[in-house]
């Protein structure tokens, strides 16, 4: 795992800092997308070492974030059949509902097994014929493949007891619905590096067009980061709303066409709700009508759930960078890591926590 | 009754762990003849009475308990076995104890292979060998199937304090430095990358170890040591969050000092979860004044257990109760509890 370090050179990093520096002539506001980088810029301090005039301000590129409630009141529900075993990824045992999470539904006796991927829930139902396994797909398109092949799997060995619940979005949906925002203030993105490293950046060239906006796709140690921030900044004061990809070893224009083709088999475009944020149209995945038989909603025939938000909770403004998270008057007073009001203050990419983990009276 | 003399009468043989083990009848005497006996013998326990009845030195006595519930049972670099009575030595060595005697109580699940049983008992008598105590007393439950994961094990230890040592947690002084035995978080990640369901195996093995002889040989050189801790459960972010609120002083520490192995920075990564929040089994958080530290760090560094010794930092008025690093890239952030029970990330 050495490769990290060379991402991480502090020598390097200043550098970046000083050609960021030497090349800003006026305030810029720039959004990363994806709560992986929002964590890795807070935890690194990388905004404290920008010059005042870059405003970096997070996304909605938190996957447990912004599963709605309504996905999250499911969950709990089929968690808590005796039939059921509920599998998840560890970072959505956490996420309030709108009066309980997955861990309580466990200590009630819930069957609620973490795995760390599709497949090995795919595994628990074929050890457990007599039993319900359902895996809770949430994510980006950086899970969709996984899932999608999971499902896949399932259909060919005739696997009739898994099935998964799915809450699966896209990110270009997210950041059209952010630039069509009247209170709009982003002026050029991040790009999230895995999302694009699956879905290649070609998916962004009609944003970068229609709204005039430099996407530049970025990684996420330090020093990806520095560079990512100085690409856009570079495109910005040469007025040049492109999308470059300063995230060259990983990714590519067309991405993993494997993995894309995996997902287009299984899923389909969807409109869907995001937490916090509301319905944004296209900007989902549901399963095709081919795999119905694997999605759990129908399966266990769950209808509408009347679901109810903490009306203190800002997490909608936040995830659309509109606000920062020390902006929300329930900050780190009626909500903290232990009492969430919002997704975002539990998420291991959640930009509340990283604020609450990492500058909280700083 | 003196198992050992009873007459030899032909028991049941059983390759695993029945109900009846635990009944006190014959095949508890089997259980204790076979699998406990041979490797834990000694003239405390060849006794076998209700209690061990031992001779102490004068002195403060250090008395110490936990319990192990570790999951999988083994794993890369020890086992459930060692584990308990590591951490009980290293429990009463931090507090500046010289550990003597541990107790054993076992709660194990029918079904569970007497060979896997032997082998947990096997390690115990070479850890407890190994750190110097006795395992004087011990018992043994029987559950049934589900009500325990495979076998848990309480250990309690006692140890007498050495004379001129007065180590706690409220002894840190503004300038002090911090000192840290070695890598972070090699065992918390051995365990989370040896769990069922991982797609991704790792060569990261625990650093479950004895403490006792390296902390006596601090303790030889510099008596006036602040406070120790072993950064158990909740990491060193925790250990170190303990300390300061003890103290009502604030802990700065760099980032590029802390030693991390690859391979478990590398898994973290993978994980989402900051090293700082793993547990370990067999490092020492110590904090002593400033002018001590080169002499700490020297004893430490000629020890197995503290090789990759470093000073990671110092104790500071500003941001009392609060743990503050310094980053590699020369920003400020706050080092925190850990949340709770960590949990790996989806993407
Ligand atoms: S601090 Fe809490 S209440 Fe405020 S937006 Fe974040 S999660 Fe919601």
């Amino acid at each position: 795992m050495k490769y990290i370090d060379e991402y991480r050179n502090p020598r390097l990093a200043r550098t970046l800092l000083e050609a960021i520096r030497r090349r800003v002539s006026r305030p810029w506001t720039i959004m990363e997308i994806c709560g992986g980088q929002t964590h890795s810029i807070i935890r690194n301090g990388i905004d404290q070492l920008l010059p005042d005039t870059i405003e970096l301000v997070h996304g909605p590129g938190c996957p447990v974030c912004v599963t709605p409630l309504e996905s999250i009141e499911r969950a709990l529900l089929l968690a808590s059949k005796k039939e059921v075993i509920f599998t998840s990824f560890g970072d959505m045992l956490r996420v309030p509902g709108s009066s309980r999470d997955l861990f309580m539904v466990r200590s009630e006796g819930g069957d609620v097994r973490v795995v760390f991927s599709p497949l090995d829930a795919l595994q628990i139902a074929r050890d457990n014929p007599s039993r319900e396994v359902v895996f809770f797909a949430v994510g980006f398109e950086t899970t969709a493949p996984a899932n999608a092949m999971a499902v896949h799997q399932a259909a060919r060995e005739g696997i009739g007891n898994f099935s998964i619940l799915v809450s699966q979005v896209m990110v270009p949906p997210a950041m059209r619905a952010i630039l069509r925002m009247p209170a709009n203030r982003v002026q050029g993105f991040l790009a999230a590096g895995h999302v694009c490293a699956v879905m290649g950046y070609e998916q962004y060239l009609p944003l970068s067009a229609e709204f005039h906006v430099p996407i530049v796709p970025t990684g996420f140690e330090p020093v990806d980061l520095l560079a990512g921030i100085l690409k856009t900044v570079e495109l910005l004061e040469d007025s040049q709303p492109e999308v470059v990809n300063s995230y060259g070893r990983v990714v590519s224009r067309e991405g993993n066409l494997a993995a894309r083709g995996t997902i287009d088999k299984v899923f389909e475009v969807v409109d869907r709700q995001w937490r916090g944020v509301g319905l944004i149209p296209e900007s989902g995945l549901g399963l095709r009508s081919e795999y119905a038989g694997f999605d759990a909603e129908k399966r266990f025939h769950l209808s509408h759930m009347s679901t109810e938000e903490s009306p203190l909770c800002m997490s909608g403004s936040i995830l659309q960078g509109v606000m920062k998270p020390d902006g929300c008057p329930a900050f780190g007073a009626e909500c903290t890591p232990q009492h969430p009001l919002g997704a975002t203050m539990v998420s291991s990419e959640g930009a509340c926590a990283a604020y609450y983990n990492y500058h909280r009276n700083l | 009754m003196n198992i050992l003399s009873a007459c030899p009468a032909p028991l049941m043989q059983h390759e695993t762990v029945q109900m009846a083990h635990g009944a006190g009848g014959r095949l508890s005497q089997e259980l204790m003849q076979r699998v406990f006996m041979p490797h834990i013998q000694n003239a405390f326990l060849d006794i076998l009475d209700d209690q061990a009845k031992l001779d102490l030195p004068p002195g403060k006595i250090a008395f110490t308990t936990d319990t192990y519930v570790v999951s999988p049972v083994f794993f890369p670099g020890g086992n459930i076995g060692e584990l308990a009575i590591n951490g009980t030595v290293n429990d009463l060595s931090v507090g500046g104890a010289t550990p003597l005697y541990i107790s054993t109580g076992f709660v194990l699940e029918e079904g569970l292979p007497l060979t896997e049983l032997e082998a947990i008992v096997r390690s115990m008598a070479a850890a407890a060998r190994r750190a110097g105590v006795m395992i004087v007393t011990g018992d043994t439950k029987v559950v049934g199937r589900g009500q325990c994961d495979r076998i848990f094990i309480n250990t309690s230890g006692i140890g007498l304090i050495r004379n001129n040592t007065a180590l706690s947690c409220r002894n840190l002084q503004l300038g002090d430095a911090v000192i840290l035995s070695g890598t972070v978080g090699d065992h918390g990640m051995a365990i989370m990358t040896s769990r069922e369901g991982l797609s991704f195996h790792s060569r990261i093995t625990s650093d479950s170890a004895p403490l006792n002889a390296m902390i006596a040989a601090i303790l030889d050189e510099v008596p006036s040591i602040h406070a120790m801790r072993d950064p158990t459960r909740g990491g060193v972010a925790a250990t170190l969050n303990e300390l300061a609120s003890s103290s009502s002083v604030g802990i700065e520490i760099d980032e590029a000092a802390i030693p991390v192995k690859d391979d478990v920075r590398g898994a973290a990564e993978l994980l989402g979860i900051d090293p700082l929040h793993v547990a370990n089994e067999g490092k020492l958080v110590l904090v002593v004044a400033a002018h001590d530290a080169v002499k700490v760090l020297a004893v430490m560094r000629s020890s197995e257990q503290g090789r990759d010794a470093a000073l990671i930092g110092r104790i500071v008025e500003e941001h009392p109760c609060m743990v503050v690093m310094q980053t590699a890239l020369g920003s400020r952030r706050i080092i925190d509890l850990p949340p709770g029970e960590q949990l790996p990330r989806i993407c």
